[in-house]
């Protein structure tokens, strides 16, 4: 009774066999030990994404990132070439942080000409380049060509910032994102600049808010309350089916179908998607954003749903068919908890009109988030317990079995390459 | 604070209100029947106004016209608890917040 085809193995997660089908452990999500094992092994080697360009739109604009995982604050900057500059926020004399407001340990953003320390007043241009040192003659032997701020590995890919903390790369930032990734190029990204930017502390290790958003099986059941009982009803009872999951590399995609809410029946709908003419999906009236690149709704589903891109390790692309996009960053803290960022990206509205709409799905957006974001507390601490140390995946969740082993064998190579050093 | 045309919505005029993190915050801080009453005046005249709005230009709207745009955010923001919640916090959410920390102006 599938509605969509499964791959000719029967299942989508028998497709990829060298996930298995067993019950799973969540160890890895619940032990500090491994937790700092993630930390050297995937955090300081995987290209990290920080944001994107527009973030930095002229010369001089900059914002720092508090990264817990990789123990450091970095600044992101636009230099005069217009390119982008990636450095660690830690000035050369005595280790003061360079850029902060206020609160050290918060992240900051503005526009600046050249960077001047708060503690001494030593000068770094945009380019990190030591250019100035009070009472200079004081020093002895100073070399400011030997001082400039310590750079970090920085790639730019369709308007998204990367980083990558490990002294070479082990791949550019291409080769890393690989063929699932890159098909998605010429999505008009730069064209999505009415910007909603959320942000939670979320007591759960990473991993588990990456699985909550991975899977769907549990839309027509945790979310059944925002639908009118006729919908959710009917939900329930059809359950989730996706019609086209892809692992590549250490990246994962689920796609998903999608419905016409205004062909609906109205009871099928809320009265405020009514007024709106918008929802969760977004604005029913969808803008005209071209040609859509070949990676996206590889099912060719019509109406297609979404396409949610999980980069390994800790951030999401997820494309709506209704013509926006949104992004998750999952930045760890400690083994049971993290800060998660939920970032959407809607075309300049028009109207007034439009406006309205998009503000719907937003605030959608985030009664859905509260929901997902709400069991996760109480999946870590039942985890914790070791009551149960084993848990079964359906076929819908195949996607949580991949980023698991993903995550073990990052560390497995990780041990490997250093066991002989 | 209203175009005269929605007078009497001026009543609920404390909805009028520039961020998500304010409208969220007078959500939690609101009674059912408080939302009930702002939700029942300004749905009807929900169309009317979001006809009004778009008379104007979101770079350039006069004062009023922008307190008007911000009371139907709240009213967007009011339909959850009414449409779906039927108290003013999602259910299950105590341990959980997710900050607006950025947002489009207006």
């Amino acid at each position: 009774m599938a509605r969509f085809p499964k791959p000719p193995e029967g299942s989508w997660t028998q497709h990829y066999p060298q996930l298995g089908t067993a019950p799973v452990s969540y160890e890895d999500s619940t032990s500090p030990a491994i937790y700092e094992l993630e930390r050297k092994a995937i955090f300081k080697r995987a290209w990290l994404n920080v944001g994107r360009v527009e973030q930095l739109p002229r010369k001089g604009s900059y914002f720092t990132k508090e990264l817990k995982v990789v123990n450091t604050s970095i600044i992101l900057v636009r230099a005069g070439s217009g390119e982008i500059n990636a450095f660690h926020n830690v000035c050369r004399h005595r280790g003061n942080k360079l850029v902060w407001n206020d609160m050290p340990l918060e992240e900051t953003s503005g526009f600046c000409k050249q960077f001047t320390c708060k503690y001494h007043a030593w000068r770094y241009d945009l380019d990190g380049n030591l250019t100035f040192v009070q009472q200079e003659g004081e020093f002895f032997d100073l070399d400011k060509s030997r001082y400039g701020l310590v750079p970090v590995h920085c790639e730019v890919w369709e308007g998204f910032i990367f980083v990558n903390f490990a002294p070479e790369p082990e791949q550019s930032l291409r080769e890393f994102l690989g063929p699932m990734i890159t098909g998605l190029e010429g999505y008009p990204f730069e064209k999505m600049t009415s910007r909603w930017y959320y942000r939670s502390e979320v007591k759960a290790n990473w991993k588990l808010y990456m699985d909550a958003f991975q899977e769907f099986y549990h839309a027509p059941i945790l979310h059944a309350n925002q639908s009118p009982s006729k919908y959710s009803k009917a939900a329930a009872e059809a359950g989730f089916e996706a019609p086209h999951y892809r692992i590549d590399g250490p990246h994962r995609l689920v796609s998903t179908s999608g419905i016409r809410a205004w062909e609906l029946d109205s009871e099928m709908r809320k009265p405020m998607e009514e007024i709106c003419q918008s929802g969760l999906f977004g604005p029913w009236d969808k803008p005209e954003l071209g040609r859509m690149p070949e990676g996206l709704n590889p099912a060719r589903c019509d109406p297609w749903g979404l396409d949610s891109f999980q980069l390994f390790p800790n951030f999401v692309i997820l494309i709506w068919g209704q013509g926006w996009y949104l992004t998750y960053h999952y930045w760890p803290t400690s083994y049971n908890s993290h800060i998660f960022e939920g970032t959407l990206y809607f075309p300049q509205p028009r109207t007034p009109r439009e406006r309205v709409a998009q503000e719907l799905a937003a605030v959608s957006f985030k009664e859905y988030g509260l929901q997902d974001a709400n069991t996760l507390e109480a999946t870590q601490t039942a985890v914790e317990s070791t009551a149960v140390d084993r848990f079964l995946l359906c076929d819908q969740e195949v996607l949580i079995r991949h980023l698991h082993q993903e995550t073990a064998a990052w560390i497995e190579d990780y041990q490997r390459k250093t066991a002989g050093v | 604070m209203l175009p005269t045309e929605f007078a009497e919505l001026e009543k609920f005029s404390k909805w009028c209100l520039a961020s998500e993190p304010e409208r969220y915050a007078k959500r939690l801080n609101s009674s059912m029947p408080e939302m009930q009453a702002f939700y029942n005046a300004i749905t009807p005249r929900a169309e009317e106004a979001i006809a009004y709005c778009d008379k104007f230009s979101l770079d350039d709207m006069p004062e009023d016209v922008l307190n008007l745009m911000h009371l139907l955010y709240s009213m967007i923001m009011v339909s959850f608890p009414i449409e779906c919640w039927k108290q003013p916090r999602v259910p299950d959410s105590g341990a959980t917040a997710l900050d607006c920390l950025s947002e489009p102006v207006p």
